[in-house]
């Protein structure tokens, strides 16, 4: 069970983000979520794609900077208390969350999907599924 | 009225100068003959002899020295006297590989501060004045240098060295300094912040400023006068000749005084070393006339310059020198610190990084401002801001410790920064000086 995220280095400049989306979407790399964290000067673009394979080899193509990181996808029930229920695990094992964001869309109404950086993702991934909570990982985002 | 601290030679009759070059020359260029070694091997090998030099005229036949070999003579290669005759060392702002260590006998240091003594003279300095000097005290001879000069002068001397702007302030207002030496870059800065006290011009006691070891341009001058109400002379000067005070400026305020009774100046090609005519804009070479323990013969600065020697309003006859118009090597002066390009490059080769880089100075609020654009590397990139952020103050600390000024890094994407014909361009330096 893994999920792999791609973060990007970007400076934070007019246009340099663009050159990323630019890339990916000439060589129809579909992003499944997305999030920037930024400073005044770079940001970091953190993105999951439909086809890593494909996305690594075309930011190598382009000279971009990035690095593969595993992390965490978890199907959160859409449902007052869904997240309350996963953070509760992960702070049951004291599995610090650094960074968060949401998955886009979705053809599953039942559920919002969330990404979570976590320091021992597959540590995480046993504790969410004994407590019955499902995670995603790179072999079926396609039917998210 | 203009007062002199030597005027016996300052205004001497120019013949006079230069009879007196003349002999200093030729006592010179023997004393560095019998006592240094790595010069006089560069004589022999030009086929040149004491013999040869009977005055001025002959110069153009000694070989030159560079900084290299200052570098390859380091630190006792060039010393005319034995240690135990020198009381003290100074040493540039530079750091490894081109750092300078110039040696004092007691006899040199008393020269010296003559010569700083003179260019507080001629910004109207006399014992009823307070002289606050803000250059820095250590290795850096602008410190040393100016408060020798002070003492001479007989002003009642502060040496409060530099930085720490609240109480550079509180003493100037408290003591009611008249004089101010230090870099004009930092003079500007103190008359910013003084000026934001709501300090106006005519409540600064301040009359008078030596300002050096940076280039500054005209425009930045006036700012300066008119924020501090004062007069701004300019100071120049080398660590290899002395210090501060090789040259130094009159009421005039149109190009520096050169010290001729200690020191011969000369225009240069930079490319074929041919002595070019006064007027011409060439490199600056210097040498030592009075120099013991650390003499110099025809030194190259790589200042680019122009000699003239017009009657002067002051009454002075010493030949004057412009304020240096450029390099004609690499190195950048930035807050008064000689920076080389290669130290920069140095350092990140050192931390792992490519020597892909790029050096953006410029001149804020008067005040310069180093940044190093780096290309950015997956060695160096991070899934985590901090992380990133650690790497690049890490870079900039060892910087700092290079180069003796903080650099600002700045982390740009691969291949962005700009080639031209194949080369980067490693400088760009938008000081407008």
């Amino acid at each position: 069970m893994s999920l792999n995220q791609i973060s990007v280095f970007v400076e934070n400049m007019p246009g340099r983000l663009q050159l990323l989306t630019d890339a990916l979407a000439k060589n129809r790399i579909n992003m499944r979520a997305l999030s920037l964290a930024e400073t005044s000067e770079f940001g970091i673009v953190r993105i999951i794609v439909d086809d890593l394979e494909a996305a690594v080899s075309v930011l190598k193509e382009e000279s971009f900077i990035y690095t593969v990181t595993k992390v965490l996808g978890v199907a959160i029930p859409d449902e007052p208390g869904g997240l309350n229920r996963v953070l509760n695990v992960l702070s049951g094992r004291s599995l610090n969350v650094e960074y968060m964001y949401a998955f886009l869309g979705g053809k599953d109404a039942a559920h919002a999907y969330m990404i979570f950086h976590v320091q021992a993702p597959d540590e995480a991934v046993s504790a969410l599924s004994e407590e019955g909570i499902t995670c995603i990982d790179d072999g079926n985002l396609a039917n998210l | 009225m203009e007062r002199y601290y030597q005027p016996e030679i300052e205004c001497a009759p120019v013949e006079q100068i230069k009879a007196l070059q003349d002999e200093r020359l030729v006592k010179q260029v023997k004393h560095v003959w019998d006592n240094v070694p790595y010069y006089r091997k560069k004589m022999e090998e030009k086929g040149v002899t004491p013999d040869d030099i009977k005055g001025t005229k002959d110069m153009y036949k000694l070989p030159f020295l560079t900084k290299d070999d200052l570098r390859i003579a380091y630190p006792y290669g060039l010393m005319g006297k034995p240690l135990k005759e020198c009381v003290r060392i100074q040493s540039t702002s530079g750091t490894t590989g081109k750092r300078v260590v110039a040696f004092y006998t007691q006899h040199d240091i008393d020269l010296w501060e003559d010569c700083c003594a003179r260019a507080i003279v001629a910004a109207g300095g006399t014992d009823e004045d307070v002289c606050q000097v803000s250059y820095g005290y250590g290795l850096f001879t602008g410190g040393p240098g100016l408060n020798g000069g002070s003492h001479k002068v007989g002003c009642l001397t502060v040496p409060t060295s530099s930085g720490n702007t609240e109480r550079q302030i509180m003493f100037i207002q408290d003591l009611k300094s008249t004089i101010l030496c230090c870099t004009p870059s930092y003079a500007a800065y103190l008359g910013e912040t003084m000026k934001e006290m709501g300090l106006t011009p005519d409540q600064i006691p301040l009359k008078a400023g030596i300002f050096g070891a940076e280039a500054w341009s005209e425009e930045m001058r006036q700012d300066i006068q008119n924020t501090l109400g004062i007069k701004a002379y300019d100071i120049y000067g080398l660590t290899e000749l002395s210090g501060p005070g090789v040259s130094f400026e009159c009421s005039e305020q149109s190009g520096m005084h050169i010290n001729e009774d200690h020191f011969i100046a000369e225009i240069i090609d930079p490319n074929t070393g041919e002595v070019l005519p006064e007027g011409t804009k060439g490199e600056l070479v210097f040498t030592s006339l009075t120099k013991e323990a650390f003499p110099l013969l025809r030194y190259r600065t790589r200042d680019i310059c122009v000699l003239t020697r017009k009657k002067c309003s002051c009454g002075r006859t010493f030949i004057k020198m412009a304020k240096p118009m450029g390099r004609s090597d690499d190195m950048l002066i930035i807050r008064g610190v000689n920076v080389f390009p290669s130290q920069i490059e140095a350092v990140l080769i050192a931390a792992g990084y490519p020597a892909n880089y790029q050096i953006v100075v410029d001149r804020v609020k008067n005040s310069d401002t180093l940044d190093v654009q780096v290309e950015m590397t997956p060695e160096m990139f991070a899934d985590n801001v901090g992380e990133v952020k650690k790497r690049q103050a890490a870079l900039e600390a060892g910087l700092r410790s290079m180069l003796g000024i903080s650099a600002k890094v700045v982390l740009v994407a691969p291949k962005t920064i700009a080639r031209s014909e194949g080369k980067a361009v490693r400088v760009i330096d938008k000081r407008k000086i």
